[in-house]
């Protein structure tokens, strides 16, 4: 008996001894391929890209701030939770996306944070792209090695979105984990593919704010005339238009008495004008997203609204509706990018 | 020798109604090392930008190794290595960091590019700053790891675009020999723009003087004092201590020696112009006469005289 056991420990030693060499084998097979490797130059410069972001001061004081707050968010939302369940809501049955909407006034709920702070993190990730590289003189020693010129511009755009994307999956299943702790009730899968949905989006939204700040980096040579100019329109956009569009508007508002139309028509200009403005697109889309009783982003009449039973639209149905939304975002997004990357091909390279 | 390495025809590059190189021609051979001579503001720099392709010419072709810059630009890059007046390093990552991105920008997989990084830092003397941050190089280091950055490629031809600028002159001169013994070893052609005369002349097999955008002339450094003091090609500098003699006393002494043209009295001495090389008869003459030779010198004309005459010439025209 003892003799057997013995047999058994040994064998059990010299397996774990046999893998654990196996496992070592592997792991300086694929150091070595990686280190043998050919990587193409587009690679490079992308991997130095995410990692000079992910060892600045600038992205831990941003991820800092904006984990905080969502954070902050959460916690506001959990703690009223009870409250936020109210019987005979239509939303009740998705229980979980209530964490990233509910909030008790005090903090405003997650999305809309995420709404706020995109923004932030886009241009101050992009601000300083190509004027800084002007700036240190190391522009022309890139360019005149053996690469495309497009490659550099493509990869600093790439690297960006790729530590932008990671951060807001990660942020995400953060507060998806926190809410399973806490409430103790798992997502549906349908909840969960909202909430990845909601996430994509996000990250196309802090996509434009970055290309919209790449596009002032190679306007504008001093970084910081071209972060405060990403500011200012962040600001513009964000506090001043929509009061402009409040006070033009005004003018035109058709009378109380006016016929059902010219009221309709009115209320879709004014909604037009707000939606060249990408957080308008991004809101919309998100609210959408999140809460599945959302059935409409326009104006809608009594006729148009008699007889239907307040319910949940299924996934598809959500994502069609912010189908314009979303296409108009990633419209805003390449368009940025098509200037700054025409821009930048046509731009003189020179040393300092 | 007579491999033709680097080919400019007929280039010419406008920005608006300025023209910065206007209708250049040259050819560079192989394994030479060529001083691209002229002021600031003549052209050099966007010369050197067509070259690689960084520029595009208004007109004309640039054809390096064989290969048309403009229209080819990715291989002629990765054949050339280029050296900028003030060469950008990432500040944040060290000298060793900053080679092995380069390396791999040129399809360099990481093991060689540690290799050849740490090789090329031995060869520039660096290699006690290898882990050091190139936000903390002096000039002069900056400037020796600029061409280690170059030379990682396994370049054909290097081009430095005053390389020298801002360095101590114990540092050019060791940068200077650095670059002449890697030329020699190697067998690379170097392309070296300056506006710094001397240092032309001591490391250029040929030049080119390049002004406003035009090429004025171009050959060795005899050829080029042949061709601009054709009218007076050697010049003897005497002094004498005897007050007595002066210039007319002197030039009827000097009027019977073959190829004597013409002196002319300078202060205190006396510059005697020459169709062929006398300054051994001169010597013999003065000595023989008992007019006490105290100072005697066969004038070489250095680039400087070279440089002034062309510069007096260009800014006439």
């Amino acid at each position: 008996m003892n003799n057997l056991k013995k047999k058994v420990q040994n064998s059990i030693a010299l397996l774990s001894d046999k893998s654990a060499k196996v496992f070592s084998d592997i792991k300086t097979m694929i150091l070595k391929e990686n280190e043998t490797k050919v990587v193409h130059p587009f690679r490079v410069i992308m991997a130095k890209e995410i990692s000079d972001h992910v060892k600045s001061w600038r992205f831990v004081i941003l991820i800092a701030i904006i984990t905080l707050t969502c954070f902050g968010s959460v916690f506001t939302a959990l703690a009223n939770f009870s409250k936020a369940v109210k019987p005979n809501d239509p939303n009740d049955i998705f229980f979980f996306l209530k964490l990233f909407t509910a909030s008790d006034g005090t903090l405003p709920p997650f999305f809309v944070f995420v709404g706020f702070l995109g923004p932030l993190l886009g241009i101050s990730l992009g601000f300083d792209a190509v004027n800084s590289e002007f700036n240190r003189g190391t522009i022309s020693r890139v360019l005149s090695q053996p690469i495309h010129r497009d490659s550099f511009i493509n990869a600093k755009f790439a690297g960006s979105l790729t530590v932008i994307s990671i951060m807001f999956f990660t942020l995400g299943f953060m507060v998806i984990g926190l809410g399973l702790i806490k409430i103790g009730v798992p997502p549906t899968a349908q909840e969960f593919l909202r909430i990845i949905c909601f996430i994509l989006i996000s990250i196309i939204y802090v996509a434009f704010w970055l290309n919209l700040s790449v596009l002032f980096s190679i306007l504008f040579r001093q970084p910081a005339t071209s972060a405060l100019s990403g500011i200012a329109i962040w600001l513009f956009l964000t506090v001043f238009y929509p009061l402009i569009i409040n006070l033009v508007s005004k003018a035109f508002e058709p009378s109380k008495m006016a016929a059902a139309h010219q009221i309709i028509r009115y209320e879709e200009l004014k909604l037009l004008l707000l939606r060249i403005l990408p957080n308008q697109l991004f809101s919309e889309a998100t609210t959408t997203l999140l809460m599945p009783s959302v059935r409409s982003l326009g104006p809608l009449t009594m006729e148009q609204l008699y007889g239907t039973i307040p319910g949940p639209l299924p996934l598809g149905q959500s994502i069609l509706l912010v189908w314009p939304q979303v296409t108009g975002l990633i419209a805003a997004t390449i368009l940025c990018f098509l200037i700054s990357y025409v821009l930048f091909m046509r731009k003189e390279i020179r040393p300092r | 020798m007579n491999n033709k390495i680097i080919e400019l025809v007929d280039l010419t590059k406008q920005y608006g109604s300025f023209t910065a190189v206007d209708h250049l021609n040259l050819t560079v051979h192989k394994g030479e090392i060529f001083g691209l001579l002229g002021p600031n503001g003549a052209g050099k720099s966007t010369t050197i930008l067509m070259m690689l392709g960084l520029t595009e010419p208004t007109s004309g072709s640039v054809k390096v190794c064989g290969i048309n810059s403009t229209t080819n630009p990715i291989e002629v890059k990765s054949k050339v290595g280029y050296l900028p007046e003030d060469i950008g390093f990432y500040d944040d990552l060290t000298g060793l960091e900053n080679l092995i991105y380069t390396a791999r920008l040129n399809h360099m997989p990481l093991i060689q590019a540690r290799q050849k990084a740490e090789l090329l830092l031995q060869r520039v003397g660096l290699t006690n700053n290898s882990n050091k941050k190139t936000g903390k190089y002096s000039r002069g280091m900056r400037q020796r790891l600029g061409l280690a950055d170059v030379l990682i490629k396994n370049p054909e031809i290097i081009i430095l675009d005053e390389p020298t600028l801002g360095i101590d002159p114990s540092g050019v001169r060791e940068f200077l020999e650095l670059i002449v013994k890697l030329s020699k070893e190697e067998g690379i052609t170097v392309l070296f723009s300056s506006h710094h005369l001397h240092q032309v002349q001591q490391v250029c097999d040929r030049v080119g003087i390049f002004v406003g955008g035009k090429l004025l002339a171009e050959g060795n450094i005899q050829e080029l004092s042949q061709k601009l003091f054709a009218r007076n090609p050697f010049i003897t500098e005497i002094k004498v201590s005897n007050k007595q003699y002066t210039a007319s006393k002197l030039k009827g002494l000097l009027q019977k020696i073959d190829g004597f043209i013409d002196i002319a009295d300078n202060k205190d001495s006396f510059q005697i112009e020459c169709s062929r090389d006398i300054t051994a008869e001169v010597a013999k003459v003065v000595v023989d006469a008992g007019a006490g030779l105290t100072y005697l010198n066969k004038k070489e004309y250095g680039l400087d005289d070279i440089y002034y005459r062309y510069f007096e010439g260009g800014e006439k025209s």
